[in-house]
């Protein structure tokens, strides 16, 4: 590794071993970087951004990654940091802070891999696979206009917090990323458990779950074996018990008929 | 050509009309509702809409017009609606529910949010923002939205800064992200039903408008580099704020003026572009490498307190160790009857201030300390470190993330950062724009929060907009179509697709030597340095100055690597950036215009005996609507520089409420 000379002791010279693709036909690589005078105060896209800083100086073309708000909440950021989704800690890539690294280390940095997430380029993936779950039957019909009263309906306060911790998914895929399957159950039970704890929720409730798990297998996400790898990596912590309020709503469902 | 103003701008004829009923406000929005035409459903299907944008503005209005049957094309940039920057939203939505008999109602929201925004707001739109509140809760609580809830499992409230009532609804610290997912969840239930085609990575580039109508969009796909034609009855941009002109802000990295601005510079008129808030609660910048500044709630200050060391020798020291009677309390003092819940701008200048006496703590960014305390040692104190675990936990996690200190343990250290524009494009009482069949709405368009918006109201714009008002007027516009068919090798399609092309091929081929951020960061110092907290003459003529000459250099020197037929980010930026360094300009101009302080616009020439910003009624009461000045030469090259802008007045009438100068002393 080069030697720099630091503009703070506690500053960070790091090795990164980087997925570049061209495009969605491209075999890709890993290609080794070094970045030297890293801040332990910058976020670990910061440090990316420094890079392709370098990069583009260099007449190198910049390595393409997704990220947009940068707070953790957008759930577009999402990289595999040595082999774990969204880095060491647990939060989001865009969250991470190089304060989770020590001087020397080499990094290795790739996209999602599921076949249902296809690489776009170097570190950006199609998760529109998620959407169309989504579509399957993740919401509440009700059309503008026809709500009533927002106190008609009080929610226990238990209900509704279930409801809120699951509502909180970011749709980023980690889960998905993490799963040896690549299944997207934890993704899914979180859609299924937010709706499924409101009483708003309760008319579409079995076939919500039919029709979403079917979504789910015909976009080639693999089955759930409970390997629990979902929730670990998880940066806003949905609990696995989404996975079994699913299944028990599936079988409820399936016994009805649905 | 009428001589030039300040050397800069020309100024045109009144706007005279803004479509509002001439009835009072209690009863102008039924009015306008009964008056639109209505649409038969059976014609709906033949009627297509183009929404730019999937934030609660531009997704509440695709799935509500796709339930109506119309058929509607959404558009976002990032790779899906769920992601757009309304998911940021923190602290909550405002509605007159009065579910806490604390004396709200319709008109008390109406009044707290003209007087909130220093009375530089247009009356009748705010009039009906009160109204719609409250059935916005309702819609949301039907799609699912789990607000926070009592133990009696009723809905909850909190207070916001610059009110004295209850009326906030939230979801913990991510009320943005639940409103949005209902909205999303909502679009995506119509993208199923065939009602409405989604377009993720794709952005606007330019505006079609064809026999003076808007009749669609050019946009690139963002994946392969495909430029595209979308032609429609009505194109409605729902594309955001424009905060990242300062390139360090709390919106997203992505957010940008260029849907906005290629509208204007197609006849759309930009209203009050300076108004700019500033958010008096965000972390401090750590360093050169910042990205983006990320925002700590304001419901905080419901429970925080704000303060810096009374003497400057105290404030490297830490802050736990220094006694009661050396800490400044400072907004608790200047303003005892609001205290820390005084609107941002006043929270914000009065940071800057403190921070400039030399107050200031946190490290040292150039040659000031830039930070002061939010505190919540008292608030540990009197609740218990449980109850504030339950109202604020993610959002002290996310400042312990950043900044690597335990907030419940250490006061914060907050310091203002560029948050929300309530310039936008200009429309009337209908959201239609100066281009007809051009509607905007949202943080786009300008006309809900005058001079300085008050927290959580965003979010009910948006969706007030979204659900209630589009859904309603656009109705009234499109009744009149189908409107004749426009084919794709009509001259004015023909003309704004080969100017896309053009501007491409011409970014790629300048080969310079400075990379797009580097452009982008130095607009971001012009713009903070002279257009931000505190804005002078001789400043504002600099930032113009300055802005040409770096525009000039753009265009001369960027270096764009790759090509335009795959996914470039570069290349995204720089059109959003060359954007970025034509409105800059026009911010600057406008406040240079208005040399009055009002709200976030805080002009040092105009200020009272105590510091306070002094509006001047008597010559600014209006809303300043600018038409693009096309210059002498092609903008876009380099050297060149846009024609001077044109000031329209909207003159600005206050029938239900009483002018007065802003006290929240
Ligand atoms: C950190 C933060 C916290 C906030 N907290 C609150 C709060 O607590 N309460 C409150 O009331 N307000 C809050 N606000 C303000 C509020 O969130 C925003 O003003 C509001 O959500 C904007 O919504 P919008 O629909 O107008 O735009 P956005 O949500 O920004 O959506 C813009 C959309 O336009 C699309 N777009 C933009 N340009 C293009 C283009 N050229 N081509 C294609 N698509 C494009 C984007 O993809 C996106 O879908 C907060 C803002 C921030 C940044
Ligand atoms: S469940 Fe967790 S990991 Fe999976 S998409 Fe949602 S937030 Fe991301
Ligand atoms: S960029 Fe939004 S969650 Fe990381």
């Amino acid at each position: 590794m080069a030697t720099s000379t630091k503009s703070d002791p506690k500053n960070m010279d790091l090795t990164l071993r980087i997925w570049r693709q061209d495009g969605p036909s491209d075999r890709g690589h890993l290609q080794t970087y070094e970045v030297s005078d890293i801040s332990p105060d910058m976020s670990f896209l910061e440090m990316l951004d420094v890079l392709n800083e370098q990069l583009n100086a260099k007449g190198e073309e910049p390595i393409a990654f997704d990220s947009d708000c940068r707070e953790g909440i957008c759930g577009m950021c999402g990289l595999m940091i040595s082999g774990h989704a969204h880095g060491p800690e647990k939060t989001t890539t865009c969250q991470l802070h190089m304060r989770s690294f020590k001087d020397g280390d080499t990094i290795t940095v790739e996209p999602w891999r599921a076949d249902a997430f296809p690489i776009i380029k170097d570190l950006v993936v199609d998760r529109s696979s998620f959407d169309r779950i989504i579509q399957a039957g993740g919401f509440i019909s009700v059309n503008t206009g026809s709500a009533p009263e927002a106190n008609a309906a009080p929610v226990p306060k238990q209900k509704a917090d279930r409801a809120f911790q699951s509502a909180e998914c970011i749709g980023c895929g980690a889960c998905v990323a993490a799963c040896p399957n690549a299944s997207a159950m934890l993704f899914m039970g979180a859609k299924v458990t937010h709706l499924g704890e409101l009483p708003q929720g309760q008319p579409e409730r079995w076939a919500r779950v039919v029709s979403m798990v079917s979504q789910h297998d015909h976009e080639g996400f693999g089955g759930c074996t409970n390997t629990g790898a979902c929730s670990v990596a998880c940066p806003k912590g949905i609990p696995q018990d989404v996975i079994s309020t699913l299944n028990k709503d599936l079988r409820t469902a399936m016994r009805q008929g649905g | 050509m009428t001589d030039l103003i300040h050397g800069v701008y020309t100024e045109g004829e009144k706007i005279a009309d803004t479509k509002a009923p001439k009835v009072p406000v209690a009863g102008m929005w039924e009015k306008r509702k009964m008056d639109a035409a209505l649409v038969n459903p059976a014609n709906r299907r033949k009627l297509s809409v183009i929404i730019v944008g999937t934030g609660l503005a531009g997704g509440a209005a695709a799935a509500t017009l796709g339930e109506a049957g119309y058929h509607v094309k959404s558009f976002c940039y990032q790779d899906s609606p769920r992601r757009a920057h309304s998911i940021a939203a923190q602290g909550g939505i405002n509605a007159a529910k009065n579910y806490k008999e604390d004396g709200d109602s319709v008109y008390r929201l109406f009044y707290d949010t003209v007087k909130g925004g220093d009375y530089r707001s247009r009356e009748t739109n705010v009039y009906r923002l009160a109204e719609v509140s409250a059935n916005i809760i309702d819609q949301c609580v039907a799609q699912g939205v789990p607000f926070a809830r009592e133990y009696g499992g009723l809905l909850d409230n909190r207070s916001f800064g610059g009110v004295q009532v209850s009326r906030t609804f939230y979801a913990r610290g991510q009320t943005g992200q639940q409103l949005l997912i209902g909205a999303y969840q909502a679009l995506e239930r119509q993208v199923a039903a065939g009602t409405v085609e989604m377009f993720t990575r794709h952005e606007m580039l330019e505006l079609i408008v064809e026999d003076g109508r808007a009749r669609g969009i050019i946009a690139r796909d963002l994946v392969t580099g495909e430029i595209q034609t979308h032609l429609a009855d009505a194109v409605v941009l729902a594309s955001g704020g424009y905060g990242n002109v300062f390139f360090l802000s709390t919106n997203a990295m992505g957010s940008n003026v260029t849907a906005n601005w290629r509208a204007h510079r197609k006849g759309a008129y930009f209203g009050n572009p300076c108004y700019t808030q500033i958010h008096p609660t965000c972390i401090p910048v750590s360093g050169d490498h910042q990205s983006k500044l990320t925002l700590m709630s304001e419901s905080l200050r419901n429970d925080g307190r704000i303060w810096v060391p009374k003497k400057r020798e105290d404030c490297e020291k830490d802050p736990r160790t220094i006694p009661e009677a050396d800490r400044d309390y400072y907004l608790e003092r200047i303003y005892p009857a609001f205290g820390n819940l005084v609107p941002r701008d006043i929270a914000s200048r009065q940071a800057k201030n403190m921070c400039d006496e030399g107050r200031g703590v946190g490290p040292m960014v150039g040659d000031f300390r830039r930070g002061v305390y939010l505190d919540f040692a008292d608030a540990i104190k009197r609740l218990g470190q449980k109850a504030v675990e339950e109202k604020y936990g993610n959002l002290f996690d996310m400042y312990a993330r950043i900044t690597g200190e335990n907030p419940y343990e250490t006061p914060m250290r907050i310091y203002p950062a560029v948050h929300y524009t309530m310039g936008g494009l200009w429309v009337d009482y209908d959201l239609q724009s100066t281009i007809p069949g051009l509607f905007v709405t949202g943080e786009a368009n300008f006309s809900d929060h005058g001079a300085n918006r008050l927290g959580a109201s965003a979010l009910m714009q948006g969706l007030a907009d979204g659900y209630f008002v589009l859904p309603n007027t656009i109705r009234d516009y499109l009744a009149k179509g189908p409107f004749p068919k426009v084919s794709e090798d009509a001259p004015a399609v023909v003309e704004a697709r080969t100017a896309v092309e053009e501007r491409t091929k011409r970014l790629l081929a300048i080969k310079g030597e400075r990379s797009v951020d580097s452009f982008h960061k130095e607009l971001g110092n012009i713009m903070w340095e002279y257009c931000g907290m505190e804005r002078t003459e001789a400043g504002l003529l600099k930032a113009i100055d300055l802005i040409r000459g770096l525009r000039a250099e753009f265009w001369r020197n960027v270096k764009i690597l790759g090509s335009a037929d795959t996914l470039n980010q570069s290349l995204e930026k720089a059109g959003r950036v060359a954007d970025f360094l034509e409105l800059g300009e026009l911010m600057c101009i406008d406040a240079l215009h208005r040399a009055e302080s009002c709200g976030g616009h805080f002009r040092a020439e105009s200020q009272t005996e105590d510091g306070e910003a002094l509006r001047h009624d008597d010559q600014f009461l209006y809303v300043a609507a600018w038409e693009f000045g096309d210059g002498e030469s092609d903008p876009n090259q380099p050297g060149s520089t846009m024609g001077a802008p044109v000031l329209h007045k909207e003159d600005l009438v206050y029938e239900a409420i009483e002018l007065k100068q802003r006290s929240y002393k």
